[in-house]
């Protein structure tokens, strides 16, 4: 016990060329070759044991299925026969290309995405500055925040649905007591898009509030104050203070609310109802995942599907660049 | 600082890492082989997973129970996935990778075609199967289910006899005739005497009511009656010129255009609460919808109801039971499958849940009615059902029939019917769809 805790302090992890060395001039004190040939084999192993199931389990479930994914993105592999494949190259992506539904997909997944994030994030930002005040029952607002988080995107779709239902639902009763003429929300083509985005923002808009709280907490307070000193309003200090600091974390959540909303599936998904992987009757709501999911899943075209799959990696991957270039230009900025 | 608490804690924190690494890693080897043994545990006890989509009837009608009543080293288990439409997927894929599949796996009639071509070396025979009498099943039924070499992979469980089901008290109120024979002799024969029927019905609508649920059920109701399909009998598509096809979707078109709709999207939460609001009159009625109808109608409305014979005789939906080669226990699920589709067995059914029988040989035994009847205001739905069941032409299903209606009815007819589109353009949409459904 003792002799391992004075080899690790000899030779500190990160400097295996060390431990020849020390082991060399201990061998009085060490019973067995075979033994410290072990611990100098653990030392450099160790490190690659402790991360090798991340690498495992990427290689499993992340890096496989990629590859997968793109050589059957090649080929013609339909659901009824996973064991005949024919190679067709880029036909997929040619088609895909020339296919209106996914150029469909792919503005519903865009308008959805912005009108969903940016009032989304917009609100958490208020919600996280009203949260940093000092309240009453703090603990109590924050978990309240975190609710509709944890409640599941089927519960919650399901609730939605019947808001948002064309006949006898809330909202249109709410807006039929101020006088408007029922929408058919799921129907019309914005409206269907609203009410998406609406269950979108009602279960990630707590969320984010709180990364923006916990970032606001480490703004120091002394900035507050001098501000207070020169007289800057709570609006001006929101404003000067609060949102510059916030800039790296603000950043942060629109880079992940940005690949959620490409992403986005359940919840238009289980609005639609059944048959709601068309995204309505004229896959007015169809994002991009319900694309590849009505590809894959009942049509049975999985070929097709893996090329839709590989096409959001590939827009993601554009939407990461245009980030990182906007972080860049951000901290030049400053 | 950093280097003392290192010196001193490093050799437990590593144990700690190590069991942690080896827990993980056995908690996943267990995840997996607990998957295959597929619940046979140490006592000779055997679980049977039977994978089903929606209800069907065999666990309310205490099937299961009573099999492991007299099976008692038997277990059922019962998988359900609401929707065909998720359902189907899930079980092409377990086919297909030979892992996780049920023991016993339900197979919808819209998707059958397509399981017997494509996936039929992946079941059981179970027309070879012991105590199988395939004279107790309706002809077309049994054909529907076996390959071209003659391998049959299906038993038949439920038929869908299509009846029309109709509230008396709305009738009544919009001034129709409730007597369920008076009207099936009103409209037999043509489903536009019945669109006219629906026109006089809207003229004195009582308040806040259609005269039926949906367009799609509308189309799905006169479907049922083609002889003609999606498919000729060499397989070939021909939904653009099918007359069944043609027919169904005028008939659905009438309806959405003449505003007679609720507007509801069938098995949404929505139509559901229609159901228990009384939202429309009529509802296009296969047994299994009786069933239906009765949850979730609710006590209100008992009695209301009420089941007359459509204007064409026809068959929507239906089941089959099949046995996937890649069962743990395939010799036991075997049986167990064909003990539930024995005549007997199925008329158990049809009294609890009305979903009515492939085996002719146990209408005899459907005399004593079902719990449904008083529901249907006494209507002799077992007569009723029966009589449709025999007189439903003989189709030819295709390989795609469950997408093609799909894109029929949840593009097209919703097109015309909420978006106020014009049947052409509803019509054209559809076609697309299928188009891009088959691949095309």
């Amino acid at each position: 016990m003792s002799e391992t805790a004075e080899y690790a302090e000899t030779a500190p992890p990160g400097k295996g060329d060390a431990a020849p060395a020390a082991t060399g001039s201990k061998t009085s004190r060490t019973p067995s070759p075979w033994r410290s040939r072990l611990y100098r084999w653990d030392i450099k192993a160790s490190p690659y044991v402790f991360v090798a199931p991340f690498f495992l389990f990427f290689g499993a479930f992340g890096l496989f299925p990629l590859l997968y994914t793109g050589w059957a993105s090649l080929h013609r592999l339909e659901l009824t026969n996973l064991d005949d494949s024919t190679w067709l190259g880029l036909d997929n992506y040619t088609n895909l290309l020339q296919s209106e539904y996914f150029w469909n997909a792919l503005g519903n997944t865009f308008t959805i995405g912005v009108i969903s994030t940016v009032p989304q994030l917009a609100i958490a930002l208020g919600i996280a500055h009203l949260l940093n005040y000092k309240l009453r029952g703090s603990t109590l607002w924050r978990v309240a925040m975190l609710a509709p988080y944890a409640t599941s995107v089927a519960s919650a779709s399901l609730v939605f649905t019947l808001l948002f239902a064309w006949d006898g639902g809330m909202v249109n009763w709410l807006i039929g007591s101020v006088g408007f003429d029922p929408v058919n929300w799921r129907e019309s083509s914005w409206g269907s898009q609203f009410a998406v985005s609406s269950i979108v923002i009602w279960r990630w808009t707590g969320y984010n509030a709180l990364i923006y709280l916990a970032a606001m907490q480490a703004v120091p307070h002394d900035l507050y104050e001098s501000a207070a000193l020169d007289g800057a309003s709570r609006w001006q200090q929101f404003r000067h203070v609060t949102i510059p600091m916030l800039r790296p974390t603000i950043l942060f959540t629109v880079v992940v609310s940005t690949i959620g909303a490409t992403q986005l599936f359940g919840e238009p998904l289980l609005f639609g109802g059944t048959a709601g992987s068309k995204g309505g009757a004229d896959h007015q709501f169809q994002t991009l995942g319900l694309y590849l999911y009505d590809q894959g899943w009942i049509n049975g075209h999985l070929g097709r599907a893996s090329a839709v799959a590989w096409l959001m990696l590939v827009i993601l991957l554009l939407i990461a660049a245009v980030n990182m270039l906007i972080a860049r230009r951000l901290r030049k900025d400053r | 600082m950093r280097s003392s608490t290192f010196r001193r804690s490093r050799r437990p924190r590593r144990l700690v890492a190590y069991a942690a690494t080896a827990a993980l890693a056995t908690s996943l080897l267990a995840a997996c082989s607990s998957d295959d043994e597929g619940g046979s545990a140490g006592d000779g006890k055997i679980t049977l997973n039977v994978g089903t989509f929606g209800v069907l009837g065999l666990k309310q009608a205490g099937l299961y129970d009573e099999y492991e009543k007299s099976h008692p080293n038997i277990t059922i288990k019962e998988n359900v996935i609401e929707r065909n439409d998720a359902y189907y997927p899930k079980l092409l894929t377990q086919l297909q990778s030979g892992a996780g599949v049920n023991d016993v796996a339900a197979i919808e009639v819209s998707n059958i075609t397509e399981v017997v071509q494509t996936q039929g070396a992946k079941f059981e025979d179970l027309g070879k199967a012991k105590g199988v009498d395939k004279s107790t099943y309706l002809d077309w039924k049994w054909k529907q289910a076996t390959t071209e070499d003659g391998k049959t992979i299906g038993l038949g469980v439920d038929i869908g006899p299509t009846a029309l089901c109709y509230r008396k008290d709305l009738f009544e109120k919009a001034g129709l005739p409730t007597d369920r024979e008076k009207l099936a002799k009103e409209w037999a024969g043509d489903w536009d005497k019945y669109v006219a029927l629906g026109k006089k019905y809207m003229e004195k609508a009582p308040k806040g009511t259609k005269f039926v649920d949906s367009a799609s059920s509308v189309y799905n109701a006169v479907f049922a009656g083609a002889t003609e399909r999606y498919y000729d009998k060499s397989g070939k598509e021909i939904y653009e010129d099918s007359q069944g096809r043609k027919d169904a979707w005028d008939a659905a078109m009438k309806v959405a255009q003449g505003d007679m709709s609720a507007k509801l999207k069938q098995f949404d939460p929505t139509w559901d609460q229609g159901f228990a609001n009384a939202r429309f009159a009529t509802v296009a009625c296969p047994a299994w919808m009786a069933g239906y109808i009765q949850e979730k109608g609710g006590a209100e409305g008992k009695g209301q109801w009420d089941m007359a014979k459509a204007p064409t005789d026809g068959n929507w939906g239906g089941t089959f039971l099949g046995v996937p080669s890649a069962g743990k226990h395939k010799k036991e699920a075997t049986e167990l499958a064909v003990w539930l589709t024995q005549p007997e067995q199925l008329a158990k059914v049809f009294a609890k849940q009305a979903s009515f029988p492939s085996t002719p040989s146990a209408y005899d035994t459907l005399k004593p009615s079902a719990a449904t009847k008083a529901y249907f205001n006494d209507a002799p739905i077992t007569e009723i059902f029966a009589d449709i069941a025999k007189n439903t032409p003989s189709a030819v299903y295709g390989i795609k029939d469950a997408q093609i209606g799909q894109s029929i009815t949840d593009i097209g007819v919703l097109q015309v019917e909420q978006q106020g589109k014009s049947p052409d353009e509803g019509w054209e949409a559809a076609q697309k769809e299928i188009k891009d459904v088959l691949g095309q």
